[in-house]
């Protein structure tokens, strides 16, 4: 763990141009690399702020750059189910699985996708939760299927009820030309685990350089202590919930004794 | 104060949860049953995934039959031998039915078969037990007696073989219904999170002809068994008895339980069986509107293996 954390932090602060051919080198950072939820947690917000640095051969005509950041959370495979009328009642039919996506998943860019780059840009680097691979098995099969899928779609939607799946075009504000920040929000149900920051910097449509991050989302405090006893330990668990059961009955027949 | 609970991975607020956990046990009190039937149907309704609810009832119902169970033991009202019998067929039902719980969560039936078999039982016990009582009343207002039930019609449970002589009760009976009686209420107790007591104890009087002195006491032990075991068994295989949830609960559960046993003996009896029957066709009701009217959303999101 501690491991992870000194990664994500030098990862962080020596980010190097993924394409060196290009002029351009992102440098970024998140305000927090670890944030602890407790028992009262009622959400956070991150901030991710960083520069586009440019060198010598940066072509003088570049005016203004696009941004992208896509946050993707802790990865799990998720059933949707599909209610329909059988003999009078609303009963689980059909069903999707999605295997391997995130359980959080934000999208965000100083302006609308569509602006930023062309379709086939944005198809081929995901930009959008429209674009974002989420894969199914269908029967045998393993693929995405098209956006407007009705299980994809409510996929994201209930996603996106929870807060936990986001696409805000106007997020990333640029504070100078070159400078720029964004919030990252964390509702309340946020799952806990390493979380991934993609930022892809676009000029005149096309890809000029991305840089990764990450943090990590932790949970502390008797709740959870209580929650990995749970999965981990189920036996003690039930015993003890048992034990404490009988102790809570036994306490009350004394308390309340009448005779 | 909002507290959140682990397992059913949703912030509550402590004093909801401690006021639903009084009422039920006032209830509980009041007509001497568990209450499961109702805490079970009030979690789901508050947003807890039934899965969760059913799982952290159990030991909520193992606190109360506990506290039940010691004073009828000091009164020498329960029959060890009857609660032993009962208890081979509860155990095995009780397991059977935490088996069938596994299975139906992972079709992805559960939430279904929960709500239908809410319907089910509860619109007959409910519905027969208002019926009962209404007819109590009209006759006890006609200033007819109330005719003391006689044997007759159950005559072939008391032909049955292996018969056994339960001492404390003063009956003779065959074990074979006794433990058929205590696999069904295992089984239902275990896939609804209900202890079972509101269909054990007329079972146990009107069939099989155990005298009223020991019948509250003696399902009380089977009731506090199962559930035990019940939580155990739901804590090892599905990971979702939510022991924070459950401690409210019975604080709740057990204070509100000796409010209502006192208000409960300022009622008459048939009138609290009426009273018992339409609370119970109630929550019954709920449960098949619930299951008749279109959902708000049509679609459900489950992470495999998980909670909600």
């Amino acid at each position: 763990m501690i491991l992870r954390v000194c990664l994500a932090a030098i990862g962080s602060l020596l980010v190097l141009a993924a394409t060196p051919a290009r002029a351009e080198r992102l440098i970024v950072s998140v305000s927090n690399h670890r944030v602890t939820v407790t028992p009262n947690y009622s959400g956070e917000e991150l901030v991710l702020f960083g520069s586009v640095e440019k060198d010598a051969s940066t072509p003088a005509t570049r005016s203004s750059y696009d941004l992208v950041v896509t946050v993707s959370g802790p990865r799990a495979d998720m059933v949707t189910r599909r209610k329909e009328r059988k003999f009078g009642i609303w009963v689980n039919t059909d069903y999707r699985q999605f295997l391997n996506v995130p359980t959080y998943l934000a999208l965000f860019s100083n302006r609308p996708f569509d602006a930023i780059a062309s379709p086939e840009v944005e198809r081929r680097q995901q930009l959008g939760l429209n674009n974002v691979l989420l894969t199914q098995r269908v029967g045998s099969d393993y693929a995405d299927v098209v956006p407007n899928d009705a299980f994809r779609s409510a996929f994201v939607r209930l996603r996106a009820e929870h807060g936990l799946y986001r696409e805000e075009t106007s997020a990333v504000t640029f504070l100078t030309p070159t400078l720029f920040r964004t919030g990252i929000p964390l509702p309340a149900a946020v799952p806990i685990g390493t979380y991934d920051v993609e930022i892809k910097l676009f000029a005149d449509g096309v890809l000029i350089t991305k840089t990764e991050t990450a943090f990590e989302i932790v949970k502390v405090g008797f709740e959870q202590f209580v929650a990995t006893t749970a999965r981990q330990d189920g036996f003690v668990y039930g015993l003890v919930t048992a034990f404490m059961a009988l102790m809570t009955g036994w306490m009350a027949s004394i308390v309340f004794r009448k005779d | 104060m909002q507290l959140y609970l682990p397992i059913a991975d949703i912030p509550v607020n402590v004093f909801l949860i401690l006021a639903m956990g009084a009422a039920v046990g006032f209830v509980s009190g009041m007509f001497g049953i568990g209450g499961g039937f109702l805490m079970t149907p009030l979690l789901i309704f508050v947003g807890i995934a039934p899965a969760v609810a059913v799982a952290s009832v159990a030991s909520h119902i193992a606190a109360s039959s506990f506290s039940g169970a010691l004073s009828y033991w000091r009164r020498r009202a329960i029959d060890p031998a009857l609660a032993l019998v009962l208890l081979s067929g509860g155990t095995i039902g009780t397991a059977l039915g935490v088996w069938t719980f596994t299975l139906l969560r992972s079709l992805g039936q559960l939430d279904l078969m929960i709500a239908l078999s809410y319907v089910v039982l509860l619109t007959t016990v409910g519905g027969l037990m208002f019926w009962e009582g209404l007819r109590a009343i009209l006759r006890a207002r006609r200033g007819v007696p109330v005719p003391m039930r006689r044997s007759g019609s159950h005559g072939w449970i008391h032909g049955l073989p292996l018969k056994m002589r339960f001492k404390r009760s003063k009956i003779y009976l065959s074990v074979i219904p006794v433990i058929t009686v205590g696999l069904i209420i295992g089984f239902i107790g275990a896939v609804m999170g209900i202890g079972g007591g509101f269909i054990l104890v007329p079972i146990m009087i009107y069939i099989l002809r155990v005298p009223t002195a020991t019948v509250i006491g003696t399902s009380m032990v089977l009731t506090l068994v199962t559930m035990v075991f019940a939580t155990m068994l739901h804590a090892v295989t599905n990971h979702l008895v939510d022991a924070v949830l459950a401690l409210i609960l019975m604080v709740g559960g057990v204070t509100g339980a000796q409010f209502g046993a006192r208000a409960g003996q300022k009622i008459r009896g048939e009138h609290l069986r009426l009273l018992l029957g339409l609370l119970i066709l109630a929550v019954g009701i709920r449960f098949a509107i619930e299951l008749v009217i279109r959902p708000d959303d049509l679609f459900t999101i489950r992470e495999a293996g998980g909670a909600a």
